[in-house]
């Protein structure tokens, strides 16, 4: 059973986003890998470039299915995990630690607390797994 | 509705995930695409692969009626050999890809894909000369137990002396007490079998071969590690790598076609393709940029289209994005350059030798 930390925020596309000083990490749920199978690509953006909240930001791949990253926030990319580039199966492994995939400066700070909490996203998976 | 094996029950009791291929309701993966890709070439993998069918001949000129709807030539083995052949349109294309089974002269028995079942059915029934085709699809379950340790696992359960059985040969016999085709073919690249039964064992057979190979590291493995596996032996997938557009000798299948056989449905155009010369050839290709390529991205030169990716992943043994797709023969030799597009960016690839996985 995928667990769902309460210090994260998520987003129906199942991404989470934790705050962190000024900056807000991002990842993919424990659903979210569970569902894509073993992760062997990501294609993440370069640091600098500005992503929207809603749109896809990168891509990931696992041995079956290409699937599309979505911004939870706008903002700036501050950093991104290049060590995914040879270990994607990280994200797998650790998606809410090591697998974590960009961390964003944010256009709007307040953004984040719009996104869902905890229980409604675990509600949202629940909903749509039966 | 999709349809399900005889094995569905077994498949959810493990945890599979199911998915619709061509109709059925098969197992994806049951823990990890990867880690059952390994189980199968470092020890052994059990796949259901009962929504295959089989359509059989039987009856005095069974061979020849049949051999006049193949392109490889049942006259060439012997009773107790199977052979991998193309069922062609008049067109030379491919209708299907089957491994034809002769028990003897009198009758053939033509395992073919599960997509194409009814059409080859039909297909076969409205062209054959002599011997009226039979649909046993529903008379058979399938199973492969593949991997370097699938004859010690297999031969503990069956009196049969499976060193008696070599490569692309079979034999009638029991396994686990259940009546048996123990024929000793796959699509992963590895030793093993495959093992036609009647339905109603399928599920006693399924259990007693994983219990049996436990220990062995016997992993059941589903459509996701089925399809890594044959793609890193440059295995065609029907429907993916050929289809009744292309043909053997474009899909680097000559070795099936029998041109001097005698006759046989798509031999006059293959003739005419042998002396033109193919315009396209399917490739085995390595990205040398970053990117897993996948069926339906487009094959640049220059910028150009010249072709299209029909299978690719990222191979789990060979470690590297890794693909097929037919490309006009200037750029089909080993080491020629092309791109391969992905999301509006041509990623550098080349040809390399196949199969891609070579055993260690």
């Amino acid at each position: 059973m995928a667990e769902y930390p309460q210090n994260l925020k998520y987003t129906k596309e199942h991404e989470w986003a934790r705050r962190e000083g000024n900056s807000v990490v991002v990842g993919i749920t424990a659903h979210a890998q569970e569902e894509l199978g073993d992760v062997v690509y990501v294609e993440l953006p370069k640091v600098g470039s500005t992503i929207s909240a809603g749109t896809p930001f990168g891509v990931i791949e696992s041995t079956k299915a290409v699937s599309e990253l979505f911004a939870p926030i706008s903002g700036k990319v501050a950093k991104v995990n290049d060590s995914l580039t040879n270990s994607p199966q990280t994200v797998n492994e650790d998606p809410y630690g090591a697998g974590w995939l960009i961390e964003v400066e944010p256009a709007d700070g307040q953004q984040i607390d719009q996104l869902m909490n905890s229980a409604d996203y675990e509600k949202l998976v629940k909903e749509k797994t039966g | 509705m999709p349809r399900q094996t005889p094995l569905y029950d077994a498949h959810r009791k493990l945890g599979a995930r199911m998915v619709d291929f061509a109709g059925w309701e098969m197992p994806v993966q049951y823990t990890s695409v990867i880690a059952e890709h390994e189980a199968v070439r470092t020890a052994a993998g059990l796949f259901d692969v009962s929504h295959m069918g089989e359509i059989e001949f039987s009856g005095k000129g069974a061979l020849d009626t049949a051999n006049r709807l193949l392109s490889n030539d049942l006259a060439r083995i012997s009773d107790g050999q199977a052979i991998y052949s193309g069922l062609l349109n008049d067109r030379g294309g491919f209708v299907d890809d089957v491994v034809a089974y002769r028990f003897s002269t009198e009758r053939i028995l033509i395992c073919v894909n599960a997509s194409n079942r009814e059409k080859d059915y039909q297909w076969m029934s409205q062209r054959a000369v002599g011997v009226e085709p039979a649909n046993r699809s529903d008379d058979y379950a399938q199973l492969a137990l593949q991997g370097p340790k699938a004859a010690a696992v297999l031969q503990r359960l069956t009196p049969t002396d499976l060193s008696e059985i070599p490569t692309y040969h079979f034999a009638e016999g029991k396994v686990a007490g259940v009546p048996s085709i123990i024929s000793r073919t796959g699509y992963t690249g590895e030793d093993g079998f495959e093992l036609y039964c009647p339905p109603a064992d399928a599920e006693k057979l399924w259990f007693a071969l994983l219990e049996e190979g436990r220990e062995a590291g016997l992993k059941p493995a589903g459509l996701g590690a089925r399809d890594s596996l044959r793609t890193e032996m440059k295995y065609a997938l029907y429907g993916s790598d050929i289809d009744e557009e292309h043909t053997p000798l474009e899909a680097g299948l000559g070795w099936i076609v029998k041109l001097d056989k005698g006759d046989f449905i798509g031999r006059l155009a293959l003739e005419r393709q042998k002396a033109e010369g193919v315009r396209r050839k399917l490739v085995g290709f390595e990205l040398t940029g970053a990117g897993v390529p996948r069926h339906g991205y487009r094959i640049l030169e220059k910028g150009n289209q010249v072709g299209e990716v029909t299978s690719g992943t990222l191979g789990p043994s060979v470690k590297k994005p890794i693909g097929m797709g037919y490309v006009p023969p200037q750029i089909a030799s080993e080491g020629s350059a092309f791109d391969v597009e992905i999301r509006n960016r041509p990623v550098a690839a080349r040809v390399v030798k196949t199969p891609f996985w070579k055993k260690q």
